[in-house]
């Protein structure tokens, strides 16, 4: 304590870059306060979980390329489909939202750091370990987790292998990591806006990570607790999942699909949220209906909490219950609508230019209403009895969460890394990142609509002979989509390290809105230590 | 609308966050072997279990020397103000998914499987033609799979009792407060002594019902979704309230220590909101557990 006294008010910043050792480089990034920082690392960590998810998805389209393949076992087909979910939703797509949540909000709002500056270097470091756990479950005896992302019971109770403890504690430390991350954002944003930061002039996407870590603090302990019982009633006795003792094995589905539902939000809200960051730059015009934006994105998220049960109408839960769930399910459309008819009349008689975050956010803006679309389909009840684990579900929530979710993630990069590395990207590969990501995409997934309709169950490393040509096309597109993000990882890498040579202004886009763009590119690694002044 | 008095508190880096990650990675790795009957799998345990001690030794430590030497203004305070708030929401909503699971269970399951209820009859017929719905759950399903408890939990005994002593300890750690407020040192030590001990008494009490319900009454977490509920939501709460007892004695060392003013007091009203939510929490579980 010695050492904090003698600076007693004002203390010394730390800055980094003096660091001579290997050890030192590396404490850097460990022992880390710094939002930037710590952004980056929630970046890097979702890039390459990015690409150990995608081999799976390689090899589960290998296995599914002809019938009767036998490129890898049945089994070990169960334990990539299982970890390819776990690990896109919550190793690839979380972090990387939350990584730009911490890279922008205090820069879009004013203030000199995250609110919990320690804490938000444990919500991080937590990852890794909980990834650690989670893919130890390859190499432990017996198979990995291999009963699917959504874990039901019984199979991942009376029937779950060993490994299944691991996946639990690994989703307990993955919950905590989540609800401290959004703990933190909630004490930013409530607290550290720079002073004349009123709540309805912040940017869409610090409104919508605010509504997002509110879902997250409402699901991630149901979450919590829903694996606890898990372990429980494998290890001890307890029976809440199961009948014999008076439990019933639809509780964990209700619980999981309680914490489900707002969890493909939380995947979402902040797409939304970059996407109405993004559209008004290339447009030159401000977001159309900004206040209905943000009221749509709380709509949203106060109808995610009561819609669960659209995943479990073919369980034979109550009439009523299907019907009150199927019509909440569908007053979603109706928020949403707002959101894409605004992105809409936003580009209405802008004058447009097409630089590869625009492109993302354009991709993202079709795709992702067209996924939302084929879920209304899965909405209706009578229907979903006929699409309930199809190859259409697969196609739609790969809409909604690649053409969705990522697009907006790979907008978000090409649209600030030149703010934080200071260089421009390579335009020319952008665009062909997004036209062969465009095109490998709906080669894939497009086609899966079709299997599905015909039905094709997901989930399964054989099928008959009729639903050969589609799976075909659906494999080559994934090869496609798979590895035309090496090119993005290029440009990335290439981008930071400065090789394109075409140094970024602080503006950096022509039509650009917003206090991130105030400060100098690269952003230094402290900003706003004095609030800058909002007129 | 935050304001900003002088600069907010950046920290440095810190390696507390990282010792901590070690600390609950080995926890739950060794967990998971101790499962799985591995030897060094309670050693992992109590590894990572010291190191996690270590961490909040430290890290509090450092928080508290932080703010002692006056380096955290109002806005950081508000900070830490936030984010005890959300985090005991956070906790609620853990509870509120063991609630769920009894409300679901009673409200629901059991209707179904004794085909009292329509959407039920054929599971009834088919599985457990003879079972009846009650609550408690004396007769389970498959008795034979799940032993039923003997008797049930009484809500007139010790559960009032340690209501009572919940309902008084949240009147004395507020005469603690009042205390603090007019600068009464010895009121506030009093007060937080009460609570804590207050605290241990419930848990004494708790840790007997345990005992009692095992070798007396046949309740054991094992014996059907009565004795899952049970020990699961009361469980949980007696974790907390041991958590809550342990920061009550941190903050009433500190204060026997001299820290606190009445203006600059966050960690004891942290401390207190997370000792009421304990305390609105049993009320629940004292309705809904014991009682009804």
């Amino acid at each position: 304590m010695a050492e904090v006294i003698t600076h007693e008010t004002e203390h010394h910043h730390y800055e980094p870059g003096h660091e001579k050792t290997l050890g030192a480089k590396i404490a850097r990034w460990v022992f880390t306060t710094n939002h930037k920082d710590i952004g980056t690392l929630y970046l890097w960590l979702s890039f390459l979980m990015f690409f150990v998810a995608g081999g799976m998805a390689l090899l589960i389209r290998t296995e599914l390329f002809m019938p009767g393949a036998r490129f890898i076992s049945p089994e070990f087909f169960n334990q990539m489909t299982t970890m390819h979910g776990l690990i896109m939703v919550f190793g690839v797509v979380m972090p990387a939202l939350t990584g730009l949540a911490n890279w922008q909000i205090p820069l879009m709002i004013g203030a000199p750091d995250m609110a919990l500056p320690r804490l938000n270097n444990w919500s991080f470091w937590l990852l890794p370990f909980a990834f650690l756990l989670l893919i130890s479950t390859f190499f432990i005896e017996g198979p990995a987790p291999n009963f699917g992302w959504t874990f039901y019971a019984p199979l991942s109770t009376q029937y779950g292998p060993p490994s299944t403890d691991f996946m639990i504690f690994a989703i307990h430390l993955m919950g905590l990591s989540s609800i401290m991350g959004a703990i933190n954002i909630i004490a930013t944003i409530i607290n550290m806006r720079a002073p004349g930061m009123s709540y309805m002039k912040m940017p869409v996407f610090a409104w919508s990570w605010f509504i997002t870590a509110f879902l997250l603090l409402g699901i991630m302990p149901v979450l919590a607790g829903c694996v606890t019982m898990m372990l429980t009633d494998r290890h001890f006795g307890t029976s809440f999942f199961n009948a014999a003792g008076g439990g019933d094995p639809l509780l964990f589905q209700h619980l999981f699909w309680f914490f489900g539902h707002p969890e493909v939000y939380v995947l979402i809200l902040p797409a939304f949220g970059i996407i109405s960051e993004i559209l008004p730059t290339f447009s030159r015009k401000k977001i159309f209906g900004y206040r209905f934006m943000v009221y749509a994105i709380v709509v949203i998220a106060v109808l995610s909490y009561v819609v669960w049960a659209h995943h479990m109408f073919t369980t034979g839960i109550p009439l009523a219950s299907e019907l009150f769930f199927m019509y909440a399910t569908m007053i979603i459309a109706v928020p949403t609508g707002v959101k894409v008819f605004n992105w809409t009349a936003t580009m209405f008689k802008g004058s447009l230019s097409f630089e590869t975050p625009m492109l993302f956010a354009i991709g993202f803006l079709f795709m992702f209403t067209f996924g939302g679309f084929s879920g209304l389909m899965l909405a209706i009840v009578p229907a979903d009895v006929q699409y309930q684990d199809s190859y259409f579900v697969v196609a739609h929530f790969h809409y909604v969460l690649m053409s969705g979710s990522v697009y907006a993630i790979m907008a978000a990069i090409y649209y600030w890394l030149p703010k934080w590395c200071g260089y421009m990207y390579c335009e020319k590969l952008g665009k062909w990142h997004f036209w062969l990501t465009t095109l490998g995409m709906n080669i894939t997934f497009f086609v899966m609509h079709f299997l599905g309709l015909a039905g094709m169950p997901r989930r399964i490393p054989d099928y008959p002979l009729q639903f050969e040509d589609f799976n075909r096309i659906a494999t080559i597109g994934a090869f496609i989509l798979g590895f035309s993000q090496l090119i993005f990882l290029y440009n990335v890498i290439k981008t930071i390290r400065g090789k394109n040579r075409v140094k970024a202004s602080a503006e950096v886009w022509e039509g650009h809105h917003g206090l991130e763009w105030t400060v100098a590119s690269p952003a230094p690694y402290h900003t706003f230590s004095t609030p800058p002044k909002i007129d | 609308m935050a304001q900003t008095q002088g600069s907010y508190y950046l920290p440095n880096p810190s390696h507390w966050p990282i010792v901590g990650s070690i600390g609950l990675f080995s926890m739950v790795f060794g967990a998971a072997n101790w499962l799985h009957g591995q030897s060094f799998g309670p050693i992992i345990f109590g590894v990572g279990a010291l190191i996690m001690a270590y961490m909040l030794f430290g890290w509090f430590g450092k928080v508290i020397g932080e703010n002692q030497a006056g380096l955290y203004n109002k806005q950081v305070d508000r900070s830490f103000r936030w984010g005890m708030g959300w985090f005991i929401f956070s906790e609620v909503v853990f509870f509120g998914a063991f609630f769920a699971a009894l409300f679901y269970a009673r409200i629901s399951v059991l209707p179904w499987l004794s085909g009292t209820w329509d959407l039920g009859q054929m599971t009834h017929y088919l599985l457990w033609p003879n079972f009846q719905e009650a609550w408690p759950l004396i007769h389970n399903p498959d008795p034979n799979q799940f032993a039923a408890p003997k008797h049930v939990m009484g809500a007139w005994g010790l559960a009032t009792i340690n209501t009572l002593i919940l309902l008084v300890s949240g009147l004395t750690i507020t005469w603690a407060h009042w205390g603090l407020y007019k600068n009464n040192r010895k009121q506030l030590v009093m007060g937080l002594f009460l609570t804590v001990a207050l605290g241990v008494i419930f848990l004494c009490f708790q840790a007997y019902e345990y005992i009692h319900a095992y070798e007396h009454m046949g309740l054991k977490l094992s014996s059907g979704i009565y004795g899952t509920t049970f020990f699961m939501l009361t469980g949980f709460h007696g974790m907390h309230v041991t958590i809550g007892t342990i920061m009550l004695i941190t903050i009433l060392i500190r204060s026997i220590k001299g820290h606190f003013t009445p203006t600059n007091h966050f960690a004891f009203e942290g401390v207190a909101w997370y000792w009421h939510f304990v305390d609105v929490v049993w009320l629940f579980l004292y309705i809904f557990v014991y009682w009804l």
